[in-house]
């Protein structure tokens, strides 16, 4: 039992599944998120699948800021995910509320929500920056993620 | 028979922004639609009492990431008209020049994700692959991807060379030819053509009364086009609207390739007009801009409309936003009664829904 | 304002609006800006042919504005907007979300209303903002 579990240990961190919930951030971020999945960055190499279903992922991908309305989507799509999971806040208004963060609709970044595991900042971040953050993310989730034992 | 209710969004797969649709379903087709929006509400037209005129063109940049380039021209157009300034003329050739790659960007990204809601993939992997070009171009003459960041009261930040300038002509031509061997697998492929032709058709009279604008209006016969008001250097462009007549689905895939395809070309007609000289406007005090304004332009998605009111202070009292997608919410909600329940994705995607500008 | 602004009553509003659809001029959108505690300035503006017009109407805010929805029913959503950002209330819209459109019961209640709450039973926090900078109206 215990070799079954190390081996699917292993080959989670070799084929994550991917979720991008778009929280209410300017466009800039997903469209930026998207790209990654393209030929020019293929984020697929690593094995990555991006997919619609909080119950098959295992790696949240999020931007933008979070509001009193869609915070219980965040929250909700969050506790759908199956442990163990990895969050990524992906671009300033995710980390911090950015630009916005003065505006009364914004309660704040990611975090005041959810446990998130990597920040990656810019406004937007280059694909680059979210493939580093994504990788990184992996390693964490290779280490057992959030929820595991 | 009794009704479903189905609940469409605010996460699914098509949709790269939350927006929730009530589906009352009968038989698998619809029969009402009700929307639910504020998911991405933030509130930032009431930013403007916390930022000066300056640091409120970074805000509107980010009313909208995709078409964020036409906000900042829209506004600071507004600003310029209140204080009765004009940007030199290479600024404003350079602002239709950026425009139109932010148009061009704009509809790749659209008919990819359009593509890949009909679950044809590699047609989206095709229309990306073009669009990171046109993003370099971007990239090389501003400084930034998505965000370029260039619009400054007065004029442009970047004034690009001439032999970067003639590498994007260059560049433009040779994704035109792309772009033209992709078209009959866009526009003529028999399975994207099922499911498009006859989807969610809005008549003419439809769309004037719902007020819907940009490509949905035009795909609809209404050959509107905030391009022919002539602001910037559109007046020394000869621009012509791109208009079809069908107003299904696959009228407004048509119409957003041809004017992709115009985009292109008016980049390369802006680079032949474009004139030497200064591209900034040298300010001597901090702008203050007095009295109430109208400004509107065409964004890739339509008609975008700026009201400024300021009362000489360096902060101005209001700004309203009344972006495309919002004007043409009401004309989706008139589509989606009679469709079936498979091709609601397609028929949303159809209006290219931009959440983030609609609730600002 | 650069294009032609008249100012109507608000009784003559719906015969108004009614009169330019019938000459062809389309609904571009609302614009409501707060002229003072009491009242709410409303900007109609109208495009025929990509020449605007508008109309101006000022309303309290404690009284019900009429709903354009009737004759336009493109104006149901932006009024439902000014009813979450401004607290008042549009009589006989179609299609209402009652000031829920953008707002959850924890938002603030009328976010843009600098002078004054909106008519409500139970005062609101006033001004709802973090936002700094908001200078009352005897400023303006």
């Amino acid at each position: 039992m215990r070799a079954l579990r190390r081996f699917i240990d292993r080959m989670r961190a070799k084929s994550p599944w991917l979720l991008h919930f778009d929280c209410g951030s300017c466009n800039g971020c997903d469209i930026e998120i998207l790209a990654c999945l393209t030929p020019l960055y293929d984020v697929e190499r690593f094995g990555i699948v991006h997919l619609g279903n909080p119950l098959h992922a295992d790696l949240l991908l999020t931007s933008g800021t979070v509001n009193p309305r869609n915070r219980k989507v965040l929250a909700n799509l969050y506790a759908q995910m199956p442990a163990p999971k990895v969050v990524v806040a992906v671009g300033a208004c995710g980390l911090s509320g950015g630009v916005f963060r003065d505006a009364y609709n914004v309660v704040g970044g990611i975090d005041r929500v959810i446990p998130v595991d990597v920040y990656v900042p810019g406004c937007p971040p280059r694909p680059e920056a979210i493939i580093d953050g994504v990788v990184l993310g992996l390693q964490k989730l290779a280490g057992g993620g959030r929820g595991g034992r | 028979m009794r009704h479903t209710v189905i609940p469409f969004g605010p996460q699914h797969p098509v949709l790269p922004e939350p927006i929730h649709l009530q589906l009352t379903i009968r038989e698998e087709r619809v029969v009402e639609a009700l929307p639910a929006l504020g998911f991405v509400h933030r509130g930032l037209e009431r930013l403007v009492e916390a930022r000066d005129v300056p640091q409120m063109i970074q805000v509107v940049e980010r009313v909208c990431g995709i078409c964020s380039m036409i906000h900042a021209h829209c506004f600071c157009m507004g600003v310029e008209a209140l204080l009765g300034i004009e940007a030199p003329p290479r600024a404003q050739v350079l602002r239709v020049l950026w425009s139109e790659l932010h148009r061009v960007q704009s509809h790749l990204l659209w008919l990819g994700l359009f593509a890949d809601c009909l679950g044809f993939e590699s047609l989206f992997m095709q229309f990306w692959r073009i669009r990171e070009r046109i993003l370099d171009l971007g990239e090389a003459t501003t400084g930034n991807r998505v965000i370029v960041s260039v619009n400054v009261i007065g004029g442009v930040r970047r004034d690009p060379d001439a032999a970067q300038l003639a590498w994007v002509a260059a560049e433009i031509d040779r994704i035109e030819e792309e772009l033209r061997r992709l078209e009959p697998a866009v526009l003529d492929d028999p399975t994207v053509r099922r499911r498009t032709v006859g989807k969610g058709v809005l008549s003419r009279d439809q769309a004037w009364e719902l007020g819907a604008v940009g490509p949905t209006a035009r795909a609809s016969g209404i050959a509107e086009d905030m391009r022919q008001t002539n602001y910037a250097a559109y007046g020394r462009l000869y621009f012509e609207p791109v208009v079809e007549t069908d107003g299904d689905s696959h009228a407004r895939l048509r119409v957003r390739f041809r004017e992709t395809l115009a985009s292109l070309d008016l980049v390369r007609r802006a680079i032949r007009i474009l004139p030497a000289g200064e591209v900034r406007l040298k300010l001597r005090e901090p702008p203050a801009p007095r009295g109430e304004i109208v400004v509107r332009v065409e964004q890739p998605r339509g008609e975008l409309l700026y009201y400024l009111k300021g009362s000489g202070e360096k902060r101005l009292d209001r700004v309203r936003i009344r972006t495309p997608t919002f004007a043409n919410l009401p004309a989706l909600l008139a589509m989606l009664p009679g469709v079936s329940l498979s091709d609601v994705p397609v028929v949303t995607l159809s209006i290219d829904p931009c959440i983030s500008c609609t609730e600002r | 304002m650069r294009e032609e602004t008249r100012t109507v009553p608000v009784q003559a509003l719906l015969a108004e609006v009614a009169r330019l659809k019938a000459e062809g001029w389309r609904l571009v959108t609302l614009t409501a800006s707060e002229l003072d505690a009491e009242r709410l300035d409303l900007l109609y503006h109208f495009d025929r042919e990509l020449r605007l017009q508008h109309l101006r109407v000022a309303v309290a805010k404690r009284e019900a504005a009429p709903s354009i929805s009737p004759v336009f029913f493109s104006a149901a959503l932006v009024e439902n907007e000014i009813q979450d950002l401004f607290g008042v209330r549009f009589a006989g819209l179609l299609l209402d979300f009652g000031g829920g459109l953008y707002r959850e019961p924890e938002s603030p209640a009328a976010p843009f209303c600098r002078c004054g709450g909106p008519p409500q039973e139970t005062p609101p926090a006033e001004g709802g903002g973090q936002t700094p900078g908001g200078e009352g109206c005897a400023t303006r």
